[in-house]
């Protein structure tokens, strides 16, 4: 982990732009920036772990040690409310690379309805811009992430040319389950990973360590560090340990003048810049910009419509898992290599719904001997008889849009700084439970079609988030019901602009990291016109 | 089973542990009294290695916490704990562990640990309460024996191919083992001998056919 006391943490002077957070959407936009000659500084929050990445791998898999990538503490706390805790700081995670530290991977285009849910089914929000309009940042983003995958998926929405690098072959156990969906109708097909099946972009491929999230120790699996190191090497400069802990604007009320922040020494420091850009995710958004009241916007800054914060959604998870009587070859790797978007675009229920195949069912012998109470020849026989057989589902539910649940800030609970801690107010609803037990009506259907012995379900009544953050800062063209614009530049301040899933209107039910990524190239671009103006 | 060399120094590239003496087999041999490389309490210089008593605990150790079966403990164990203790922090903490278990040893049963019985280290263990005890690196004696001696040991093993294949999976989580074992039905006929004849030896009393596959169980 970097040292505190070995970077120059002082401002960047005359800075063209000013980027918070190092994660992917951020590291998209610094190095686009960077390297079109704009002078870039990137304040992150969290350190750069920039030693060897086995350490976090041994964090992970040995009981007894910490978090691999030093969430909570005082720098991180936060409170929940609702009907659903949510575990935000197992959520994310602050530093040099963002939550894609320790991110699955799995990277995703939305489905054209999800651009369009309003018109076409009457829920939630259409957004401002079309699949259409995306579609070639998609493309984009792909080449950026460097996506395995194939053109194999009859439910994917159009594309105009293969993914970068081909798709990992489907598993042992996708062979399995691809007996009982061929009986049942159920069409399986790749996962589009952001994990190299072959070298790319100066990494290495995957070489089977198994442990995807949240680390992975080859580097085979995308991070934001990648775009962070090529954003360094334009010119841009990255400060880490950098809390941003306000936005000023000037007497207009119009422009962002600066972000201050503080350092590890205790020095707060002012970035200024011609234009500012948020990309610390669907929380930390929000938080700053409510921090950033003031006179003239007594409710926090860009928050004219009252909206900041508000309909925060995130996926659901539903699971079904199993064993049979015969070898199912699980753990040897940490991703999934099939799934199904079959079920995606239904009506009944609205809620987009993708099933995934699971390569890591059941329990792993070697996490599972750390933790047992025996050893030798008992140890032996009681990882035998966990091992081997088991097989499992997952899936992606989607949440819907709802102004009740919202991410705000809570002025009675502070952090380290003195500053008040992000509040999740998150509940599930009753449309969402019907979606999740539409999930293990088929993995059920599935399961049983495979013969095995059903032995746990995750459904409507156990369900949790899969971490990812949207909806806080949404886009729409209309100023009184949306935060961003469908350039995702705010409708309040003319240079302030937001990167990242908090300006979805609706978060679909795919991982939502290609769309982010998409949607920062984009950004990038208009970005890049304000500057050059 | 055999464990080797070749086994504790994949294990040790998981953890990071590469280059130098953690790859040169033949710079293993760890230090002796006579090299003068022993402290008083058995420890070493901080040029990573470690001491005999060390090692000779840590083997005694593994003998117990792995299966019966297993052979060529004390070559994989000594390649283990030397490699891990080029980061000094985890070759101190290891080594206190040892010899703390080590006086125990004495203070209980009146003979080094690595001189008792295999049946008395594993009594032992169990009476300090180390089988249940949560790993904490800090923690209570039983904590910092299962984190730094037990939970050593059984990641050593279990993350290794060879442990793993023995539990039917030849690229453990852990392990580097590449992306093609995930995509086969079964382990292939040179993981399934490396196994041992042991295990097919366990199943030829079985009325079944298993043909030599651990995968069938």
């Amino acid at each position: 982990m970097s040292n505190p006391a070995q970077t120059d943490r002082t401002p960047v002077e005359d800075a063209d732009v000013c980027i918070v957070g190092a994660g992917p959407a951020g590291g998209i936009v610094a190095h686009r920036l960077a390297e079109s000659g704009a002078t870039v500084a990137v304040l992150e929050a969290g350190p750069r772990f920039d030693g060897d990445r086995q350490d976090q791998l041994e964090q992970h898999l040995r009981p007894g040690l910490d978090d691999p990538w030093d969430m909570g503490g005082p720098r991180d706390e936060f409170t929940s409310s609702g009907d659903s805790f949510y575990p935000l700081n197992a959520a994310r995670v602050k530093g040099v690379g963002g939550s894609t530290l320790h991110w699955q991977g799995m990277v995703m285009r939305l489905h054209e309805r999800d651009f369009e849910l309003d018109s076409r089914h009457g829920v939630g929000a259409d957004w401002p811009i079309s699949y259409d309009d995306l579609r070639p940042f998609y493309a984009e983003a792909e080449r950026e992430l460097g996506v395995a995958g194939a053109m194999d998926n009859p439910y994917a929405p159009p594309r105009e040319e293969p993914h970068p690098l081909p798709a990992f072959p489907p598993s042992h156990s996708d062979s399995i389950f691809a007996e009982a969906c061929e009986r049942l109708g159920i069409d399986m097909h790749s996962v589009p990973n952001a994990r190299n099946s072959e070298p790319y972009d100066g990494r290495s491929p995957c070489v089977g360590y198994g442990t995807c999230k949240p680390v992975c120790p080859s580097g085979a699996k995308y991070t934001a560090e990648s775009h962070i190191e090529k954003a360094e090497s334009a010119g841009a400069r990255v400060i880490d340990r950098a809390r941003v802990r306000r936005l000023e604007h000037d007497s207009t009320g119009e422009r962002v003048v600066a972000a201050t922040y503080t350092t590890p020494d205790g020095e707060t420091h002012r970035q200024t810049a011609d234009q500012f850009v948020l990309g610390c995710g669907g929380v930390e958004n929000v938080r700053l910009l409510l921090l950033s009241e003031s006179g003239q916007y007594p409710d926090g800054l860009a928050n004219s419509s009252g909206l900041v914060g508000r309909y925060f959604m995130d996926h659901l998870f539903a699971g079904m898992g199993g064993r049979l009587d015969r070898p199912t070859r699980q753990n040897h790797v940490g991703f999934n290599t099939s799934e199904t978007h079959q079920f995606y675009d239904d009506a009944e229920p609205v809620n987009g719904l993708k099933l995934e195949f699971l390569n890591y069912a059941g329990p792993s012998p070697v996490i599972d001997a750390l933790h047992a109470d025996t050893w030798g020849d008992d140890l032996l026989a009681q990882l035998k008889a966990n091992y081997g057989t088991h097989v499992a589902m997952g899936a992606l539910v989607e949440q819907l849009p709802d102004e009740d649940n919202y991410v705000t800030i809570d002025p009675e609970t502070t952090d380290d700084l003195g500053d008040p801690v992000p509040a999740v107010h998150w509940s599930i609803g009753d449309q969402t439970k019907a979606a999740l037990e539409r999930a293990n009506e088929i993995q059920r259907t599935v399961l049983e079609e495979l013969g095995a012995d059903v032995e746990w379900a995750v459904g409507p009544d156990n369900t949790g988030p899969a971490f990812h953050h949207m909806g806080t800062t949404r886009m729409g063209d209309d100023p009184e019901s949306s935060v961003v614009n469908a350039e995702c530049r705010t409708h309040d301040l003319e240079n302030l602009w937001i990167a990242g899933s908090s300006v979805f209107p609706t978060g679909g039910a795919m991982n939502p990291t290609l769309t982010i990524a998409a949607l920062a190239v984009r950004l990038a671009q208009s970005v890049k016109q304000r500057v050059r103006n | 089973m055999r464990l080797t060399r070749r086994d504790a120094i994949a294990v040790l590239a998981g953890l990071g542990v590469v280059g130098g003496g953690a790859v040169a087999v033949d710079q293993f041999d760890p230090p002796t009294a006579e090299s003068g490389e022993m402290g008083e309490t058995g420890d070493s210089g901080g040029d990573g290695s470690v001491s005999t008593t060390v090692t000779a605990t840590m083997t005694a150790a593994a003998e117990v916490v792995y299966p019966s079966q297993t052979e060529g403990v004390s070559d994989f164990v000594e390649t283990y704990v030397v490699g891990r203790a080029r980061d000094e922090s985890r070759r101190d903490a290891m080594r206190d562990a040892a010899l703390e278990l080590d006086d125990i040893a004495r203070d209980w049963y009146g003979d080094d640990f690595a001189d008792l019985s295999a049946d008395d280290r594993d009594s032992l263990l169990r009476e300090l309460g180390v089988a249940a005890a949560d790993p904490v690196a800090d923690g209570n004696v039983s904590e910092r024996i299962r984190f730094h001696v037990v939970n050593e040991l059984l990641y050593a093993f279990y993350a290794s191919p060879t442990g793993g294949r023995l539990v039917g999976i030849e690229n453990p989580i852990g392990h580097a083992g590449g992306t093609a074992s995930y995509q086969r039905a079964t382990m292939s006929k040179d993981d399934v001998e490396r196994v041992g004849h042991v295990e097919r030896v366990e199943r030829a009393g079985d009325s079944e056919d298993v043909d030599g596959s651990v995968t069938d169980e």
